[in-house]
């Protein structure tokens, strides 16, 4: 009974999709629907449900299918988003039913959150309603770059085609406002099962694909191993106790790809080192790893790493380090976010107390209304602030990078705000000698080189040679506003990422050796 | 407008294993007092080898088992060889307070669903408190001893899968439980981004589930390409019966399969007879009313 199954779909990357919209347009009845006629079903499920809608005295939805809570089948509506497992000959997908109302946005945001693609559901007969608007500007910002919308419940206005095509207008007007260019617009009747797995004689004006067909077309999206490295250390391990005398950086990588040979640079430390070994347990060695791979190296020089910095590749384009950045925030706490508390902020491994600095505009992501004025950020609403670390952060910006730019803000150990970093901002003092300092590849350092001028300035010669960015400061004068001002222009200098030697400006006779970092 | 599909360049058990790794080590790195449930069954077991894929042959964190006193005996035996040859932390708990009073569905004194709630929600929720007893392994000797550690657990590894049933589908992978033990499901914390509720109130826990992603079907694929050992009661040795899913003797039947092997289960569920029937068919506690496991669940059940 074996046969060869070479052409399988499990054989390819599976696809996640969101279904989003407004309360009650029909999502999870499509999704119920696209089950049935495709016949994806356990089998009995269908029956057993329709018995159940029998005993009490409950007219049958396909919708649920997927509403399995009992406060979703007693209310009829969907609470939190489901994972449905499903698969055409093409590939694998998890279809993730999304709830529509307000009051449960956290949970459309979580599954869109996991989701390549989306399909937008809008009810013909009630029309673009608040939030199909908010899910879709939602969508948009949490990275999702293709979408579909599904004009749903055409059987209530009669497969009126001038319906479909008000909606349309009135939908494409809204996204191209955002940005987004949908992938196309389907007239479907979930209820009657027109143009989900197959085509609507009712609609002959339509000649789009299916919702089916449409699914096939999306494209899985491949991890970047192109951009350059990027990868959060989960951890350092090292199982002594177990005989293993490795230590292992282990994490996820974002984006690109590391090599053993390679030279990593972490974040915001500035440490760097060399990539010694990608280690493995029970696979084939390997001595690379790429974009979406949990893995784990070893460091030819033992360095400290904690949790929180980010490895990168030397050469490549730098994380940005900083105290303070502005950013998008969507918000989702019943308590406003506001100035004067404190927050914490995740972004990769890193976990640091945060504030808000300013908030410059807050928007309401269903009209798309702009307010300057407010002190607050409210619930469901996406602002545009500034953010103040109170330690320093690695992180990149969304243009350049989407993965390492994207942040969490807890509040009371939950997470109540989203955000993208926009733009970094010099700290709070106009400085900035952690990224200077990083991005100099150094650390900064005052060194003071006792004795005659000599060593202080063949230092600076040697620094020099070896690619720092280092400079040479005479201390003769004994004045005191002479030296408070030296010693002003050595911490700017420092605060710029600039190793500094310092010495007596003029050659003495005494032999100066030691060159000690302060 | 849409592009035509390109060639998947990965493997889909490689992107399935690469976020259960990612999960366990965000684990690892967040709860002190972290436990991994093992039952046994070919789930749990995999997460035990995702495991020790995370962390690199070893397995720095307590297995715990909760013991019905109704596991198939071979199940016990495989527990035990797994744990000294892995070198395994092995807790095991137990409700012996209700095995010892009868207080059992085989015994006739209580329904399915309340003997699940005694024998497995009970004991697992005093076992993590460290309210009741924990034996641990010893692995010299193969006896069990008492353990020491009688901190509350404050995170939990479990092998839910989404597809098993409705409230599994709509889980989290790392999911709050207040200090009653209890799900609320109407109330779950947003996840994204690879950020998770990492962050939990005094007296509260987390549960964590790497595997809600797989399918039945994926696990099978990963014990084929990692060659993971599994107990041999869920192939068939020549009765044309075999146990798609084990849990307590009495209340999980066998099916009528004879697969004999991890590949021709694969078969089975991707063209054969199962492939349109759910694996928890045979679990008699799903079927006693439309929300039985969704009851469970929020009383602390896995
Ligand atoms: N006439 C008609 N009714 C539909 C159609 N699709 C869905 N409905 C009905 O609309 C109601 C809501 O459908 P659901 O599928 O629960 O809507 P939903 O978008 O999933 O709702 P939430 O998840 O709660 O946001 C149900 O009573 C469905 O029967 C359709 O194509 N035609
Ligand atoms: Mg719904």
């Amino acid at each position: 009974m074996l046969t060869a199954t070479a052409t399988l779909p499990t054989d390819h990357r599976r696809l996640n999709l969101v279904i989003g919209g407004h309360v009650d347009h029909g999502k999870s009845t499509i999704i119920g629907r696209l089950l049935a006629d495709t016949r994806s079903l356990p089998e009995g499920k269908l029956e057993q449900v329709r018995a159940r809608c029998e005993r009490n005295s409950k007219p049958f939805e396909y919708a649920f299918l997927l509403d399995a809570l009992k406060d979703e089948q007693a209310q009829g509506i969907t609470i939190d988003a489901a994972r449905v497992f499903f698969k055409t000959a093409q590939r694998p997908y998890i279809l993730i039913d999304a709830p529509g109302h307000i009051e449960f946005l956290r949970n459309l945001i979580t599954g869109a959150a996991r989701a390549e693609a989306a399909l937008l559901v809008i009810d013909a007969k009630e029309g673009v309603r608040e939030n199909s608007r908010r899910h879709g500007y939602m969508m948009g910002m949490l990275g999702i770059r293709q979408l579909v919308v599904l004009v749903n419940k055409m059987d209530l206005v009669g497969y009126d085609r001038e319906v479909f095509r008000r909606i349309e207008a009135e939908f494409r007007a809204f996204l191209s406002q955002l940005g987004v260019k949908p992938d196309g617009f389907i007239p479907v009747s979930g209820r009657e099962g027109d143009n989900i797995a197959s085509r609507a004689a009712a609609m002959p004006w339509y000649q789009g694909p299916t919702v089916l067909e449409t699914l096939d077309r999306f494209r899985s999206e491949e991890p970047d191993s192109d951009k350059p490295f990027r990868m959060a250390v989960q951890d350092v391990y090292k199982f002594t106790g177990q005989g293993d005398e490795r230590r292992i950086v282990a994490g996820t990588i974002d984006s690109g790809r590391v090599s053993a040979g390679e030279e990593v640079v972490f974040y915001p430390s500035g440490k760097r080192s060399k990539v010694a070994s990608i280690e493995v347990f029970s696979r084939a060695p390997q001595s690379a790893a790429k974009a979406g791979e949990a893995t784990g190296f070893t460091l030819a020089e033992q360095i400290y790493l904690s949790r929180g910095e980010i490895a990168t590749v030397a050469g490549q384009p730098r994380l940005q380090v900083v105290t303070r950045l502005k950013a998008s925030i969507f918000w989702l706490g019943r308590e406003p976010l506001v100035k004067q508390k404190d927050y914490v902020l995740k972004l990769g491994s890193a976990r640091v107390p945060v504030r808000v600095e300013e908030i410059h505009r807050v928007l309401d992501a269903s009209t798309l209304d702009v307010d300057d004025a407010k002190s607050q950020v409210d619930r469901h609403e996406v602002a545009e602030c500034t953010l103040r670390t109170s330690r320093p952060i690695a992180c990149d910006l969304a243009s350049d990078l989407a993965a390492t730019s994207r942040f969490v803000l807890v509040e009371d150990y939950e997470i109540r705000g989203g955000g993208i970093v926009r733009e970094a901002l010099p700290d709070a003092a106009g400085k900035g000698a952690v990224p200077f300092a990083a991005r100099h590849h150094q650390r900064a350092l005052v060194l003071v080189a006792a004795g005659e001028r000599g060593p202080a300035m063949k230092a600076d010669d040697g620094l020099l040679d070896a690619g720092r960015i280092a400079t040479c400061l005479g201390l003769e004068s004994s004045s005191e506003e002479t030296l408070r001002r030296i010693s002003e222009a050595a911490q700017l200098l420092r605060d710029a990422g600039v190793i500094l030697v310092a010495g007596p400006a003029e050659p003495t006779t005494e032999r100066g050796s030691v060159l000690e970092p302060c | 407008m849409l592009k035509p599909l390109e060639a998947p360049p990965v493997d889909h058990l490689d992107q399935l294993e690469a976020r259960s790794v990612h999960i366990l080590r965000e684990a690892y790195a967040n709860f002190k007092q972290l436990c991994m449930l093992w039952s046994i069954g070919k789930d749990s077991t995999v997460l035990l080898w995702l495991a020790r894929k995370a962390f690199f042959g070893h397995v720095p964190v307590p297995l715990v088992h909760i013991d019905t006193s109704y596991k198939i005996p071979e199940m016990i035996a495989y527990r035990d060889r797994l744990a000294i040859e892995w070198n395994l932390t092995m807790i095991v708990g137990q409700n012996t307070e209700a095995l010892l009073a009868k207080r059992t569905f085989p015994e006739g004194a209580v329904d399915r669903i309340a003997c699940c709630g005694l024998l497995k929600t009970e004991a697992l929720k005093h076992t993590l408190s460290g309210e009741w007893p924990r034996r641990r392994l010893n692995l010299k000797s193969g006896q069990y001893e008492p353990d020491r550690n009688t901190e509350p657990f404050t995170g939990v590894i479990v092998g839910a899968r989404a597809d098993e049933e409705g409230s599994r589908s709509k889980e989290r992978y790392f999911s709050p439980r207040t200090n009653a033990n209890a799900w609320d499901v109407g109330e779950q914390p947003p996840e994204f981004w690879n950020q998770y509720k990492t962050e939990f109130a005094p007296g509260t826990h987390v549960r964590i589930h790497p595997l809600l992603d797989w399918t039945e079907l994926n696990i099978w694929e990963y014990i084929r390409r990692e060659q993971i050992p599994t107990v041999s009661l869920y192939y068939d040795h020549g009765s044309g019966r075999r146990y798609r899913s084990l849990g307590c003797g009495p209340c999980t039947q066998c099916v009528e399969s004879g697969a004999r092997d991890v590949p021709e289960i694969i078969e089975e569920l991707k063209s054969g007879k199962f492939a349109n029937i759910a694996e928890r068919s045979g679990r008699a506690q799903d079927r006693d009313d439309g929300g039985g496991l969704e009851t469970l669940r929020r009383d602390g059940y896995m």
